[in-house]
């Protein structure tokens, strides 16, 4: 009850004609932000620092503006996905796979509507979850040590393989090389500079937005000028937007998914070091591995755009609990978010909902007005973002290109990063050509190194005791079921498939 | 053609009138443009330093426009080192946040092919002294009881930090060890975090014994009583809320690491901008704004300007550079 009464307050504080400004527009601007590629929801909060400084905004105002650019973002990255198979930020990337599809079959604007709603659904639960839960869920940041998160990272792998259609030993290749890209860098456990070449630019790694637009925007890029001379693609590609809101029955089949991969997306989130990414990630392929019986993910599934969704911005408000509660930052926006918090003065912290309760439940109530009027804004607005679609290729890819140039340069401000972005455009488009899926590789740079480190993090503690990778029984269960989400498929793969097969002839001869 | 012909005379005289005026001007040279490079991306200690010296510089009137805060990350602060170097060495609005990690990482060459001497050392902004802590229910009641448990059996604790092997929260075990006769510092336990926060997170989860760091990134776990700071690595007792914490000299043990934090201009720079600039970074020192922002981010006194700040940095780097010798990192 006590709780409520703080919200209220909290709504007290939010809700002046200023800040309701301020939230409406740090919506747009984190929706376009979000939606394309290269400014993600990290640059989008630090380009609007100054901002904020320079109004001269109180603590409370500067987090609303900030925050709503924050969630903004996370809805506007699936824009991108969608319509181009661009992702405009890296949670985004899982949406692609059904998104996409989906926008092709001509159903843009049901991919778009449903995965707005998801979104909604995604941040409404995990901001309850951040009122309610704050305080208990800290301890469960502190159930994972360094062998727990080696094994969640690892569970991250073994269940790739069913998150791509095509086969898996291409899925495996894919993430191979992201491993090995992750390697590139100043290994943080000796201080000793691996596979750096004496370039100071590569020190501190392969900056996976720089692989992600490179692979991803560029390789687009690159394929449509080799096509370039077959206009008939262009013509014969010709897209239709068709119906602007989706069916209640899509909705309603897409609501259980919507919840289960809140609760995933949020537990993700709240893990400093894991993340959005890991969230949509893993809400997709566990959503696939529940729900997908007829094999239609990742050919255009609505719920395959609604899981990923739901878990990324779910996600995204769970990590504002580590940030709020332990003053760690859970991904590299709420990285930012602190710093910003710092420099008001206010020191996040187990202290910070004791000292400063008018900023943390002010901060609450904003999230609330900013979801929804993110869906308020979302969904009228899809018809829009459709027509996207009706711009010709010759002018869009040119767009597409600056913008990925002027995203990534904006981020470090090094010509180095373009170069490498190139050469991750050219590596994506030999791999489009060999039919390699994408996503592990950005999987495998992402999560390579965490992964690594709390590896060899957990052996140093136990002094040089493997057993620790299996020491606590949640390390156990996550080992459990990484080793089931691996098996499962190859043992009932085949008796799965047969079944699908029959089934979908039989679908296949009412559908057409 | 004729037209382009006049433009151009006309902007060379202009150049030449320019010219001809700027040492009349020297004296009081004020930034244009100024520009603050914060060598890492959005959301760190250099990219703080430079949004909070700078809004402090507006907010007193010392700038008329807002300082403009470029992001240019790589390398640990070796890309933007390079880029003032080659690109910018002469660059009289520009001044670069930097700390004690870029002092680390001049002293174990690794900005490759750069040294402290090729930029001009401004001034300091305070300083965080480092911090050596437990968990509230450890054991160690001060720091000799950990150094000692070190002693019997250095696997027994490990001390978890927020920088890389080598790096200064490494470097300040280090110097404790040392200091309290540990003669092999290299059988010390660390284990490398990303940052003093997950570093911290590991120590209240069970997975460390004990943790070093800054006494900011600690402050809010000192304030709610989850950790118990052993000693602090000043040279004497804190003030105010921190009056209570030990330093590690008066329990016997010689160890002074406190990770400073400041800026460094280009080395081409001129006179007149080098003297605008550490008179203005000490303007912002001494405003009662700057002492609130220290107050709030645990910050310590460190007033240099000048020459007195480079023989600070010179120092600084000489000192990380022995130890580093000792422990193998540099040969």
């Amino acid at each position: 009850m006590d709780t409520l009464a703080q919200l209220a307050h909290g709504f007290e504080v939010a809700l002046t004609w200023q800040n309701i400004g301020l939230a409406l527009i740090g919506c747009l601007l984190g929706t376009i932000m979000g939606a394309l590629p290269g400014l993600g929801p990290s640059n989008g909060v630090a380009i609007l620092i100054p901002l904020a400084f320079t109004l001269g905004l109180g603590p409370t105002p500067s987090m609303i503006l900030l925050t709503s650019v924050y969630y903004g973002a996370m809805y506007g990255g699936r824009i991108s996905s969608i319509l181009l198979n661009i992702p405009g930020d890296e949670p985004a990337m899982m949406t692609c796979l059904d998104g996409y599809p989906m926008a092709q079959k001509g159903m843009a604007g049901e991919a778009l509507s449903i995965s707005g709603i998801a979104s909604f659904v995604g941040a409404f639960f995990a901001t309850w979850g951040l009122i309610l839960l704050a305080p208990q869920l800290v301890k469960i940041a502190l159930l994972f040590g360094p062998a727990e998160y080696f094994a969640l990272f690892a569970l991250a792998f073994m269940t790739l393989g069913g998150v791509s259609s095509t086969n898996q030993a291409k899925a495996a290749f894919a993430a191979a090389i992201g491993l090995g890209l992750a390697m590139v860098g100043v290994d943080t456990q000796t201080g000793v500079p691996r596979m750096t070449f004496g370039e100071v630019h590569l020190y501190d790694g392969i900056d996976f937005l720089v692989a992600i637009v490179g692979l991803f925007a560029l390789s687009e890029v690159f394929v449509f000028l080799e096509h370039r001379h077959g206009a008939s693609d262009a013509a014969g590609k010709k897209v239709e937007i068709g119906r602007i809101t989706p069916p209640w029955a899509m909705v309603k089949r897409c609501i259980p998914t919507m919840l289960r991969t809140s609760g995933l997306g949020f537990l993700a989130g709240v893990l400093p070091g894991a993340g959005a990414s890991l969230g949509s990630f893993i809400s997709y392929s566990m959503e696939k591995r529940l729900v997908d019986r007829e094999g239609t993910f990742g050919k255009g599934d609505p719920r395959g755009v609604a899981a990923p969704e739901a878990g990324n911005n779910a996600a995204a408000g769970g990590a504002l609990v580590p940030m709020l509660a332990l003053g760690v930052p859970g991904s590299g926006t709420t990285a930012v978010l602190l710093a910003v918090l710092l420099s008001l003065n206010i020191t996040p912290g187990p202290l910070l909902f004791t000292q400063n309760p008018d900023v943390v439940w002010g901060l609450i109530a904003a999230l609330f007005i900013a979801n929804f009027m993110l869906l308020a804004l979302n969904i009228p607005m899809v018809g829009v973002f459709t027509r996207l679609l009706l711009i010709p290729p010759r002018i869009l890819m040119p767009i597409v290109a600056m913008v990925s140039f002027v995203g990534i340069y904006g981020i470090s401000g090094s010509s180095f990063d373009l170069m490498v972005m190139i050469g991750f455009g050219v590596v994506g488009w030999v791999l489009r050509k060999f039919d390699v899926p994408l996503v592990p590789v950005i999987l495998g740079i992402l999560l390579g190194n965490p992964m690594e480190s709390n590896l060899r993090r957990a052996v140093q503690i136990s002094n040089g005791d493997w057993g620790v990778l299996v020491g606590s029984p949640l390390a156990i269960g996550l080992w459990i079921i990484a080793i089931l989400g691996f098996l499962a498929p190859i043992f009932f793969g085949r008796i799965l498939r047969d079944r699908m097969k029959a089934r979908r002839d039989d679908e296949g001869s009412i559908a057409d | 053609m004729i037209f382009k012909a006049t433009r151009l005379a006309l902007a060379s005289a202009a150049l030449a009138v320019a010219g001809f005026a700027a040492p009349a001007m020297a004296a009081d040279f004020t930034a244009e443009n100024p520009e603050c490079i914060a060598p890492a991306n959005p959301g760190g200690g250099w990219d703080f330093t430079c949004r909070q010296v700078g809004k402090t510089m507006q907010d007193i009137g010392l700038i008329k426009q807002t300082m403009q805060v470029t992001n240019l990350a790589g390398g640990g602060g070796g890309v933007a080192f390079a880029e003032v170097v080659n690109k910018r060495d002469s660059d009289n609005d520009l001044i670069v946040a930097a700390s004690t990690a870029t002092a680390t990482r001049l002293a174990q060459g690794a900005y490759p092919g750069n040294n402290l001497n090729q930029v001009r050392w401004l001034a300091s902004i305070g300083a965080d002294y480092g911090v050596i802590a437990v968990d509230q229910d450890s054991p160690y009641k001060t720091l000799p009881d950990l150094l000692n448990a070190v002693k019997a059996d250095p696997t027994s604790i490990a001390f978890a930090g927020g920088s890389a092997v080598g790096g200064w929260d490494h470097l300040k075990v280090l110097i404790a060890a040392k200091a309290d006769g540990i003669e092999d510092v290299r059988k010390v336990k660390y284990v490398a975090f990303n940052g003093g926060g997950e570093a911290i997170t590991q120590l209240l989860a069970g997975s460390v014994q004990a943790f070093t760091g800054d006494l900011s990134e600690t402050k809010g776990f000192i304030q709610s009583g989850d950790v118990r700071v052993l000693a602090v690595l000043a040279p004497e007792r804190l003030g105010g809320e921190f009056a209570d914490i030990p330093t590690a000299k008066e329990q016997g043990i010689d160890a002074v690491g406190a990770n400073w934090r400041g800026f460094y201009g280009p080395g081409k720079m001129s006179d007149a901008a080098y003297d605008y600039w550490a008179k203005q970074i000490a303007a912002v020192y001494a405003s009662p704004e700057w002492k609130k922002v220290m107050e709030a981010n645990g910050l310590a006194p460190l007033d240099l300007q000048g020459a007195d700040f480079e023989k600070f940095v010179a120092n600084s780097v000489q000192q990380i550079q022995d130890i580093s010798k000792e422990i193998g990192i540099l040969k």
